[in-house]
């Protein structure tokens, strides 16, 4: 048993390692495997040009689908964990449309000429992002203590979707076309556009959000039992939901603020995770999601990209793909159904 | 007379649900104690509520009024849930099925545990041991979707004892169990309750098995107010039959009253199990069951190489109960 969660773990980050070389391998460009190799080592290259393309725009790239990956995948293993509802995820609960509210205010303000938005720093707009997060999963908790009832969680969060995309249509209708095409873009979601500096805002999201989710590892396994057996061995409810709401809202803020919102991967990875290592354990469960999350996403990017083709796809095409078999199965399964 | 240790005492206690505006109350004023090593039985109709004192004890949800104190040192339940004190068996479901019986039966560890919840040698001992005064060591390595509701009870009550706390609360923990589950879990709590000294509440509306077990009895009746006593005190004062409105079934015979509906006589005669039985028969087949002497049909029940045969008027022999009653009916 044990033997096989650590076979588990060396098989996940190989997978990492090997999809985030044959990432920066992939583009309109072809680099020779060789050839990239070498650049990462820092040898000089027969093409000075190949250098710039591979730190500037592939090495981007692909650490943030690791990132990204990541954060959304801790995001949703909690969501999961909080709510005991296997279909629970950043984007099924309305977050992602939270935060693209939150963006789209952003854009639109600037288009107006507020001052105090009118030149947004990325931590301006991941700290929006996460802000509308933040907005939409308090909303979520606060009619999921109501409800008690898994089905009737979806449907709100359906409906959270639904009312902030309406806004932001309004939005859309009552500003400008060139604003509008920009934001019509970042919700295609994209995870080439981020300079140096996003990857930092993003790699320090995660860290520390993924930090205080390992540091929670405790709470998170007695919401397992619900929340009267949880309190019962002191476990502190308010304190871990507002830890839980804190870090969720702000991985996925993060994330949804610089690459839109890229569905499924929240929801489908802590599944994908839980088939290959069998436990409940989030001591385990946090590290396995981040690190296939990253895997997962790396290779949707690989997808979006397919050699000979001269289209890139976008990435949320390719996620949902992947993620909604994903949902499928977790339905048909829904006997043994489990978080 | 040896002084009892009160683990757990209620002082001036009203439970139930403040909404705005109003108040349910459920229960009022209560001044009771649990002791160590007792195991006392909180019955009561359902929807009385037997499950939001169970909860105000734990810490789960806030009194109304008054305290509930916890040992000798005065702490209030009030201020939440005291973990290394109060252990509870509830009436939810674990919802993460596919989690091992070793695994659920460890979370009762995790109140002496810190945030990297690592289990030391000790912590894997307890589960061991909570595992085996639960008899269920060889579920050890099962999923939960693999139990059946006695079993999965089984476990919930070891994950209790894991968690060592002198006060242990159940709710209904014989809920949708068959009378010989039923018996062993009341059985076990009552030897856990004596072997290592805890006090044990259970809430439970079976009548029958909380009058065989229980040291007390928590009787929740009209008025927002609990009657306590020993059970033999309780059935002989009649109270039981005023709070259950008891129909058809005589508390203090045990059994369930018959109508002598066939209006017939009949005198019976006999010793032992098998007496009783007949007697049981006969009565639920609507005969009225009288001593010898008089100028009825008469029955003898007699043992015969070990088996049992009935007689009517010494001429008619049965070898089963079944066939007497066809012949008399």
């Amino acid at each position: 048993m044990h033997w096989i969660h650590r076979k588990s773990w060396i098989i996940l980050p190989l997978l990492l390692v090997l999809l985030f070389i044959v990432n920066l391998g992939m583009g309109s460009v072809s680099i020779p495997p060789g050839a990239i190799l070498g650049i990462l080592s820092g040898r000089e290259t027969a093409n000075p040009v190949w250098y710039d393309i591979v730190w500037e725009f592939r090495m981007t790239k692909a650490l943030t689908c690791i990132l990204a990956g990541s954060a959304l995948s801790i995001a949703g293993l909690q969501m999961q964990t909080l709510f005991r509802n296997a279909l629970a995820g950043p984007d099924v609960l309305g977050l992602s449309s939270g935060a693209s509210l939150a963006v789209s205010l952003v854009f639109m303000s600037q288009a107006a000429g507020l001052e105090l938005l009118s030149t947004p720093s990325p931590w301006a707009i991941a700290g929006a992002a996460s802000l509308g997060c933040c907005g939409v999963f308090l909303i979520v908790i606060v009619i999921a203590q109501r409800l008690r009832d898994n089905t009737s969680l979806l449907i709100i969060g359906l409906m959270m979707g639904a009312t902030t995309s309406s806004l932001v249509s309004v939005l859309q209708f009552l500003s400008k076309p060139e604003q509008q095409q920009s934001y019509m873009l970042w919700t295609f979601g994209s995870l080439g556009r981020l300079n140096w500096t996003e990857i930092k805002v993003l790699t320090a999201i995660l860290v520390a959000s993924g930090l205080v989710a390992l540091f929670s590892t405790k709470a998170l396994n007695g919401w397992l039992l619900g929340d009267n057996y949880a309190q019962s061995i002191g476990i502190h409810l308010n304190r871990s939901r507002m830890v839980i709401l804190l870090t969720t809202s702000l991985l996925t803020g993060g994330v949804t603020a610089f690459c839109g919102p890229i569905a499924f991967v929240g929801l489908a990875v802590p599944h994908l995770t839980k088939i290959m290592i069998k436990t409940h354990n989030h001591k385990i469960l946090i590290p396995a999601v981040s690190v296939a999350g990253g895997v997962l996403m790396l290779f949707c990017d690989i997808v979006t990209q397919l050699p000979g083709s001269a289209y890139v796809l976008p990435i949320n095409a390719i996620t949902a793909m992947v993620g909604a078999p994903v949902v499928i199965w977790i339905i048909l399964r829904a006997k043994r159904l489990s978080v | 007379m040896t002084s009892k240790t009160a683990l757990v005492s209620l002082h001036n206690l009203s439970v139930g649900y403040a909404l705005p505006g109003s108040k349910n109350i459920l229960f009022e004023n209560l001044e009771l104690t649990l002791n160590a090593g007792e195991l006392t039985c909180f019955m009561g109709p359902n929807g009385v509520g037997k499950s939001t004192l169970i909860r105000t004890l734990a810490g789960l949800q806030k009194p109304l009024t008054g305290e509930v104190h916890h040992g000798a040192v005065p702490s209030r339940a009030s201020l939440g849930p005291l973990p290394h004190q109060v252990s509870v068996v509830l009436t939810d479901r674990i919802a993460t099925v596919q989690m091992d019986v070793r695994e659920l039966v460890s979370f009762g560890r995790y109140p002496y545990m810190g945030w990297g919840i690592t289990l030391s040698d000790d912590d894997q001992q307890k589960v061991s041991d909570a595992l085996r005064e639960v008899h269920i060591e060889y579920l050890a390595d099962k999923k939960l979707y693999e139990l059946s509701d006695g079993q999965q009870q089984m476990v919930m009550i070891a994950r209790a004892l894991a968690q060592d706390t002198p006060v242990i609360l159940l709710d209904e923990p014989t809920a949708h169990l068959d009378l010989n589950n039923r018996v062993e879990v009341m059985n076990l709590l009552r030897r856990l309750a004596r072997k290592l000294n805890k006090a044990i509440l259970i809430a439970t509306h079976e009548l029958d098995l909380a009058l065989q077990t229980a040291d007390l009895i928590w009787l929740a009746g009209r008025g927002k107010t609990l009657v306590t006593g020993i059970p033999e005190d309780l059935v002989l004062s009649g109270v039981f039959d005023e709070v259950f409105q008891l129909k058809g079934y005589d508390l203090k015979t045990g059994k369930i009253a018959h109508e002598a509906y066939r209006d017939k006589m009949i005198s019976l005669q006999g010793d032992g199990h098998a007496y009783l039985w007949t007697r049981n028969a006969l009565e639920r087949n609507g005969f009225s069951v009288t001593s010898p002497g008089a100028s009825y049909p008469h029955i003898d029940v007699v043992e015969n190489d070990g088996h049992t045969q009935w007689i009517i008027n010494q001429k008619a022999f049965f070898e089963t109960l079944q066939t007497l009653l066809t012949h008399l009916i």
